[in-house]
Order: C-alpha cells, then structure tokens, then sequence
C-alpha cells in the first residue's frame, strides 16, 4: 500500500527503497487500476528515467523530503513536452513547451511526475464528468463520482495509486473531491502558490493546492509549491513558512467557529453526524467552539456563477483554433472556422457558462448581474473578517452530501452548481480552506472543512494535523485494491 | 435585473452564442435557452441583498499591482511556439482570408 | 448655411519600451514575422500578462506634462472582441479607470494661441498584424506587434478645422519625442491617428452625428482626409440626407475616405477589469522618480531661446521643434563660446537646408555642433567671408576635415591685412583710369565696379568690409 511521503520520505532515506521502486510500483497500481480513469496520461519511460535521476541524486547526498517522491500533476498543469488537455477535445493533442511554476517547483524540489490527471473540462464541474476522456470513478464506490474539478487527482491519491497530486480550486474543485474520496486537500490564500502556466478558468479566484493523504504531507507538498513568482502578477512575494516545521503545536485555547448557517437544512443527515463528532474530538483536543455567522454566504453561489463564468468567457476566448489547439476540420470563412472550432472543441458544461458569462457582461446587464456579484462578493468576504473576529478557524462540512451517483445531476446544472455551497465563499474572499477525512456516513467518506485567516495556512495544517494524530478516517483506504 | 423567472428565447441564446463565436444547432439552442434561464433564476437570488453603497470588490488582492523592469527575456523560439499550430506557413498563422 | 467643423482625435502613440507592456519580448520594429513573440504575446494557455513599469512611468510622465491628473488607481479592463490578430480573444486596456485624465495642450493657429482640451489618456497593449497578401487564399497573421504598449490619447472635440487638427498632431508629436516616451514614426505606425469629425450649422451648440475616420497615418493625409470629409459630410447635410455614425477609411491613394462595412457589426466589448491584474497603484515615490526626470517641455524651451539667446519667436519655434535639435543648437553654442544668433543662422539656414536635401535628420547631420562652431568662430573673427564659409561647410559635409582644416587646404583665408589690401587696390585703380575719372566725377554706381575687380583681384579672399573702406580712401579725390 502506498504510504505518505512522510514515511516515504524516511525509508528513501534510509535506503529502504528507491525512488525508482516507488515509481515503477505507482505505474503497476496505476495499470492495474485503470478502469477508475483518473490519469489522462501516464509517461512510463519519463517517470523512470527522473527517478533514477533522483535515486543517483540522493546517492551524491542531495534530496530533500520530497526527492524521489512519485506525484501526479493534475492536468490543468502545463508540463513542457508532456500533453497537456485541461479535460478537453480542444487541447487533446496540446503538448505545451512550458512548465507551470508549480511543475517547476515540484520538479526542483526532486518529486517524480509519474502522469497527468483526470479532470473535468476546463476544471468546470463537480463531479468529473464533464471530461472529454470520461468521467472518473470513485474508489470507494465505483458506481459513484469522486468529486471535481480535480476527481483524477483525488480519485488517484484515494486508492493510492500516487502518494499525492496537484490540484486546482476555483470553487471547490481540490477540496469537495478530497471530501468525497477521503483524503487531505488544501487550498491556499489566493496569490500564495503561483497561477503561471495553470490554465484559467476563472482567475480571481483559481488557485493552485496539494492532495494527499494527510495534513503532514500537504504541508511538505506546500512548502514546495508556494513563494512568489516574477511571471504571475497575482502571486504574493511573502516569505513561505516550512509549513511541516509548524506541525505538532497543541490546540489548547484555539477557537474553532462553528458556522451556524453550515449545519443546517440541505445537508445530509449522515454527513452532519460525523462533523458534529469531528468537532467533539477537537474539544477534547482542547479546542474551544465557538458559534458564528456567514449571513451572506447563502448569496455565494449565485455570485459565483455570475463571476467564475464572467471570467471564463473571457479567459477560453483564446481557444479560436489559430496558434494552438482544435481546429475544425472543415469550414467556410473565420466565423465559420471560430464557430466550428469552439462549438466542436468544448463540452456542453463549457459551453454553457461561456453563454452565462457572456450574457452577464453583455450590454444592458453588466451592473444588474456582474458589479451587483462583486458587491455581493465584498459583503461575503466582510463576513469572513467579522467571523474571524471571534475565532481562528471555522468549520463546516467541505461539501453538502457525500459522493454522488454517477449521472445523477447530471440533467439540472443548477442542482450540481449547489455542491458547492460550502468552498465557493472561500473562493470569492481568497481564503485559505481544506478538508480532511472526518468520518464516513453510509460508508462513504465525509470531509470536514477548515477555513483560515488570509495567509494562515500553517494554522489550517496544524489543526488538521492534530487531528489526524488523534483519529485514523484519513489512514482508511478503499476496498477492493 | 429581471425577476422570478427569467426567460431567454432562441434569439437572445443566438445573439450570445454568436458574441461568444459559439455554433449551435437548433436543439441545442433550445437546450441552452432552458438552462440559461434556470441559470438566471438562481443568479437573480442576488436581488435579495441589498448593495447599495457596498464597493465592489474585483480581486482578492487589493494590494495594488506588482510592477516589472523593462528587461528584454530570452525566451522566444518560434519554431516551436509554431509547431503546435493548427495551419502555418512561412512563419505566419494561417487563417481563412479576413475581409477588411 | 454656414457650417462650422468639429474634430476630436485619438492618437495611439506607441512607448518607447525595451520590452512589451505584459511580457518580456523584444518591441523592435522590422523583425521576421513572430519571431518577436512569446508565449505570453500568443496568449498559449496558462500564460500571464505582467505589467512593464516604464510603460507606466511614460504614462504618467505624459499626464505632467499636459497637467493633467495622473491617477493614483486606475484599472486595466479587457475588451472582449474576436479577431485573429488579437491572440487572447480580448485587448488588455484601460476603460472606466483610465491613468491620465484631463489634460491640455497648447496649440499655435493662425488666429495665435489655443488651449485643446485632453479628454484622457490611457494604457493598452497592440494587436499583431494580419497580412492579406497572397497567402494561397488564407490570412497571415504576424504577432511581432501584439503586445507593443500603447498610449491611447483622446482629445477634446475642440478642433475647428483641419489646419487645428494638424497643429494639436504636431504639437503632440514634437511633445510625446521630447518626453522620450514614443519614437514618433507614423510611417513604422507609432504614431497613428484617428479623426472624429462632424459638422453642424454655425451657431449650434449640440454635435453633429460624427464618422470615425482611421488609418491617417501622416500629417498630410491628416489634412486631406478632414477637408475630404468635411466636404462630404457638408454636401450630405446640405442635399436634405444625414450623417451616418459610422467608421471610415482614409484611402490616400484615390483622396478620398469610405465605410468600413467589415467594421458596421455592433461590437459588445463586453469590458471588465482584468482580473489577472489588480487595481494600477501609484506610489509617491514613482511620481516623484517621474517628475525628478521630467525634461525641459517644449514651450519652455522655446521660451528661454527667446530670452537667453537674444532670438526671434520663429527662430526659436524652429530650434525647439526637436529635443535633439535644440540639443544641437545649444551644444553648438557653447563649443562657439559666443555668436548665438549667428550660430542660430546656420542651423536654420545652410544646416536645415542640407539635411532636408539628403533627407536626414538632426541625428544624421555630417557635420557635428562641435565642428559647425570652429566654422563660425572662422566667420565671426574674420578668417573667412560669409560667401567663403558656405563653401567650407560644404566641404566639411563631404567629409574634408574641420573649418580650420578646408580654410588652409583651399586658401580659403580672408586678406584682412590693410596693407595688402591697399596694394590690390592701387593696383586696380592704376589700371582703370577712365573709371576713376567717372566716379570723381560723381557717378557713385561704379563704386561696386571697383569693389568687383578688387574681389577678381584677390580671388575673393579680400575681406569685402576692408576693401569697402580702402577703396572709399584711396578714390577719394
């Protein structure tokens, strides 16, 4: 069984295995479990090659915790010389000639990219199944989604088949599939991990994280991807803490809000059981709940469904089959090829919220739908700030319901746009926010969130840390491996 | 901002399509004009929240824009910026004639 | 009915930058197609745009200048349009929240001065070209430009006349040079405008519905393209038709403008701030690193010409029409030691008019301010005649070495000694007696007779003040 890279870490230290042990195991549990369809691509003779490198590179006394480590790079990524779809017949065969800052990161930090993920197109979905390449499936039921955006991720890290993944979050897209597949997943304060070379699908609100097994290792993951980046305009030149270095501080007096307006109608009986269990092994941490209040949190999703697709319109103007990408095969003029191209190369769920985004900045709508969201926007983020008063962390459930039947929302956009009730808000304020396995409800996982102040994700880390040390939810694994 | 439902007919889903360069065929427009307006009704929620006064908050990041030296990179490489072009030739994109 | 004409103007000057407004790329202009294009300029996915900030210390360089309000917030927008040489599928620009805003410009006209009012000005990034030449039926699309930064500066509908447009062009030309913020070649396009113009009957106070012309791209086709439009618009009205609020397009070839219809499709930019760039802030310390580089304008140069150097408006208008000539003027100055208005006399007369032969510029000239001062000295002490100098510059354009050097390999040195003079002229009065006996006789026309053989006589090296005064005294009866 896959262990954490913690454990990794010490036996690659100890020369109790090699970097290229651990990948060609990877890409033999990866084969073996292809039917879940988390990788997009897997590159065998590269996983190899850079694990030798780094088993050679450790021999000569270089390495830090996550050289040799074998990872997946959600495929949003772009990774030089390696395709690149972003879950979409339009990039199908774009093998970009750069990397993205966090690829870079990565690789200099010694992790070995085993393959590509899963995801759905343009990271616009909740479930996976808006992919070109077929929807994921989730391990612990396979009937059953593993969440999105970022469902290959989640979905390869949950059975184990990696150790950890990238992921990308613009409202929920790293942390309701980590809820849904049982692992750790986080999203950082917006501007704390580099957007460059990440494709956009809404960029004020994208933000790239780590997927793992437990808090430990997204805090060594963390401290790799983040800092800042000359080539993004977003991405804050702050000093990056070692987050695994903050790990183990005591809960006693910390103040975990309660956000009221979060356990409540709508969500599933089952899942509500296992957080309010959850938060009693905070208190017997030492943690103290406190009762607070997101009144205009319930005004996210319709904000976000205004500002996410605003931006996208705008953002996937540039897949017009010129300099990359799909092209239409035959067509009469440029309008011709740009209609063609665009309503050929992108998926239904796409397409539909380039129409929303388009509509909502068309003329004669641009006050009544995009600048009234952005107001919305700031209310919600002042909520945070009030909240955040009054305790250090707050905590809900990362998502309303566990994971869904294959197919099930499939029919009302609308229905699936409200999984994700809970991350959206975060988004909008730029905060930091994960989920971590929280228990089980009908035998699927259940993710509790944390939310944190602008910047505090070292806070975020520790207390799920804490929590991991106390409780085994997130050492569970899928049957049937 | 329209309330309750909000409905769009084919024509306003074919004057957005076409301002997006999106083609649609005539089932497909009925489809989106169905999802749209479901869309709209759940964005409209937003009328409930009273803004007035509220500034609007475009980015996260208020701090103010990171400025860049005036450096010339050296990173430019057309033959394989070209390469993963749908139709070039002589060094140029290729696209069907532009009227002018 | 009398009409009276309404022009506003949108130049697009582009800055002066090492490198392109969102990305690292070189902005020279001439280079292979899209080899000055990086994955940034081809909006490849997952790319970023970050802001050069020379560009914006152009920017507000300009607003000083034209005391206008330089914003301490303003916000790059995206323009939202399809078109295959706008690789992102959007312009990056400045829209609700502009950097420069309400400025001024002084013009000359011919009835004197006249303030023309600078709606704003404002940041945004090129597009690349589309070239429509034979590409077996397809377009070809060159991203070198897309990138380039631009100032967009829109002016006031305050212009009256094409002679007014072409005033406030020029003197926003000269203007955006001296600012070293734009290289000012309209033929390269960094210095392109576009002309708002309608007419209405002399007395109204609304606007008459306007037509957009574009691409005039030189002071000359600036004028035409008015006056052509004006025209047209004026017989539209006159024969009981309207103007059509419409974009049209300067063809210099038949003089004549005509509808854009590929432009007629009403565009929905669809404008919103882009959020890959947060709000444009300017710190006090960029203002004042702005103001503290601010060169001397050209109105104040012009000024001081007048005032320091003793010279006529129009010799100052003519030196101060450059930086790099008034530099060249005033270098030529000093190295002279004296002589401003002598020294003036030649740049404006024998220098302008040999660069405007060969077709230079003040950079080009051959002859440097260093060495146009020896050749002055020459003159103003005497060592060579006014007819003698022009000569030498000559020879020191063709390259033959300074004035001192073509003065003594031509001979060209004048005879100022009084006694040699006096001999030519002895000579010249002994061998016409009859003359000498016509001009004691009074007839004074035959004074320029003697003063031509006594120039002959000394091959035009006699100083012609000295020759005046000996022949007065020796013919003297």
């Amino acid at each position: 069984m896959t262990p954490t890279i913690t454990k990794i870490a010490e036996d690659l230290a100890a020369g109790r295995c090699s970097s290229r042990e651990l990948v060609d195991d990877a890409l033999a549990r990866i084969a073996a479990q292809a039917p879940l369809n988390a990788f997009v691509t897997v590159d065998p003779e590269a996983a190899r090659r850079d694990a030798d490198a780094a088993d050679r590179a450790r021999r000569a006394g270089a390495g830090g915790v996550l050289a040799g480590v074998p990872i997946a790079h959600k495929d949003i990524f772009c990774t030089a010389g390696v395709k690149t779809t972003c879950g979409s017949r339009m990039l199908a065969d774009f093998v970009p000639p750069y990397d993205a800052t966090v690829v870079g990161k990565m690789k200099a930090a010694g992790c070995v990219m085993v393959g590509k993920t899963n995801m759905d197109e343009f990271a616009m979905g909740s479930s996976n199944e808006t992919s070109y390449f077929g929807p994921v499936r989730n391990p612990w039921d396979r009937d059953r989604v593993p969440g999105g955006s970022s469902g290959g991720s989640a979905a390869a890290v949950a059975a184990r088949l990696v150790p950890a993944a990238t992921g990308t979050d613009t409202g929920g897209s790293i942390r309701q599939p980590a809820a849904l597949c049982g692992i750790t997943g986080l999203k950082p304060s917006y501007g704390r991990v580099s957007r460059y070379g990440l494709i956009a699908f809404a960029s004020s609100l994208d933000q790239a994280g780590p997927m793992a097994q437990t808090a430990e290792d997204c805090a060594h993951l963390l401290s790799a991807m983040a800092g800042f980046d000359e080539r993004d305009a977003t991405s804050l030149d702050v000093p990056v803490p070692d987050y695994a270095a903050g790990l183990g501080k005591d809960l006693k007096g910390l103040r975990i809000g309660v956000v009221k307006e979060h356990f409540a109608e709508g969500v599933e009986p089952g899942v509500l059981d296992a957080l309010r269990e959850a938060l009693r092994e905070y208190e017997r941490l030492g943690a103290r709940l406190v009762d607070v209040s997101l009144p205009n949190s319930a005004h996210a999703v319709p904000c976000y469904y205004v500002l996410a697709p605003a931006e996208a319109s705008s953002n996937l103007a540039r897949y017009d089959g010129v300099r990359y990408g799909f092209r239409a095969p035959d067509y009469q003029d440029l309008e011709d090829m740009y209609k063609k191209t665009r309503s050929q190369g992108f998926g239904p769920e796409v397409k539909r919220r380039i129409m929303i985004g388009t509509y909502a900045l068309s003329a004669g709508y641009y006050d009544a739908y995009y600048v009234k969201a952005l107001k919305l926007r700031r209310l919600i983020a002042d909520d945070f700030a009030r909240a955040f008063t009054q305790c250090d962390v707050l905590a809900g459930p990362a998502s309303p319901s566990t994971a869904f039947a294959l197919g099930a929302k499939n029919t009302d956009p609308v229905s699936m746009y409200l999984n994700d009730i809970f991350t959206i808000p975060v988004n909008l304020a730029g905060l930091p926010a994960l989920s971590l396995p929280a228990g089980f409800a009908g035998g699927l996982p259940v993710g509790l969130q944390l939310i944190g102040r602008y910047l505090d994700e070292a806070r975020l880390l520790n207390v799920a840390h804490r929590f991991q040390q106390a409780t085994d939810w997130h050492a569970r694994v899928p049957a049937g491996l | 901002m329209p309330h309750g439902l909000t409905s769009l007919n084919a024509e306003d889903i074919e004057k957005v399509a076409h301002l997006a360069r999106l083609g649609l065929s005539g089932p497909e427009r009925d489809a989106y004009a169905q999802d749209l307006s479901r869309i709209l009704d759940l964005v409209s929620q937003m009328n409930a929240v009273p803004t007035d006064g509220v500034e609007p908050m475009t980015h996260p990041d208020e701090a103010g824009l990171r400025l860049r030296d005036d450096a010339v990179g050296n990173e430019i490489d057309r033959d394989r910026l070209l390469a993963v072009a749908p139709k070039t030739r002589d060094g140029l994109y290729l696209v069907p004639k532009v009227i002018e | 009915m009398e009409w009276e004409t309404v022009i506003g103007l949108e130049v697009h000057a582009q800055l002066k930058t090492r490198s392109k407004i969102f990305s690292g790329a070189p902005t020279a202009y001439g280079a292979a197609p899209n080899t000055q294009a990086n994955v940034v300029d081809a909006a490849f996915p997952g790319v970023l745009p970050v802001l050069n900030g020379e560009a914006v210390r152009m920017a507000a360089r300009f607003g000083l200048a034209v005391g206008a309000t330089v914003h301490r917030r303003s916000v790059f927008a995206r323009k939202n349009y399809f078109y295959p040489d706008l690789p992102k599928g959007y312009q990056i620009s400045q829209y609700e929240h502009p950097i420069v805003e309400r400025g001024r410009l002084v013009i000359a006209t011919a009835a004197g001065e006249k303030v023309v009012g600078i709606t704003r000005a404002h940041l945004e990034e090129d597009a690349g070209k589309s070239l429509h030449e034979d590409l077996g039926g397809f377009t070809g699309i060159d991203l070198n430009r897309a990138g380039t930064p631009l100032l967009e500066i829109v002016s006031e509908p305050d212009m009256r006349s094409a002679a007014e447009a072409v005033a406030y062009l020029k003197t926003l030309h000269t203007l955006v040079r001296y600012l070293d913020i734009c290289d000012g070649n309209m033929q390269e396009g960094s210095f392109r405008c576009d002309a708002n113009v309608s007419v209405r009957p002399l007395g109204e106070t609304r606007l008459g519905t306007r037509a957009e012309i574009k691409n005039i791209n030189s002071f000359r086709f600036v004028e035409r393209a008015i006056d052509y439009e004006v025209r047209r618009q004026i017989a539209l009205l006159s024969s009981g038709g309207q103007v059509r609020q419409e974009t049209r397009l300067y063809d210099s070839v038949r003089d004549e403008t005509r509808s854009m219809r590929s432009k007629e499709e009403a565009n929905d930019y669809r404008y919103f701030p882009d959020p890959d760039l947060p709000t444009l802030v300017l710190t006090e310390d960029l203002l004042a690193e702005v103001k503290a580089a601010m060169p001397e304008l050209p109105d104040a140069k012009r000024r001081r010409f007048c005032d320091q150097y003793g010279l006529s408006a129009y010799d100052a208008g003519v030196l101060t029409a450059s930086r790099e000539l008034a530099r060249y003027y005033e270098d030529a100055v000093q190295a002279a030691g004296a002589e401003p208005k002598l020294v003036a006399n030649w740049v404006t007369g024998e220098l302008a008019a040999r660069l405007n032969e060969d077709g230079l510029d003040i950079g080009g000239a051959r002859v440097t301010a260093q060495a146009l001062a020896g050749l002055v000295r020459r003159v103003a002490d005497g060592t060579v005649s006014g007819k003698a100098a022009k000569d030498v510059f000559e020879a020191m354009w063709a390259g033959e070495g300074d004035a001192d050097a073509v003065i003594a390999a031509r001979g060209l040195r004048q005879i100022s000694d009084d006694s040699a003079i006096e001999e030519v002229v002895r000579q010249v009065i002994a061998a016409n007696p009859k003359q000498l006996a016509q001009y004691r006789a009074g007839e004074e026309k035959v004074f320029t007779f003697f003063v031509g053989q006594t120039m002959k006589a000394s091959r035009g090296k006699a100083n012609p003040a000295k020759v005046n005064e000996i022949l007065r005294r020796l013919l003297a009866p």
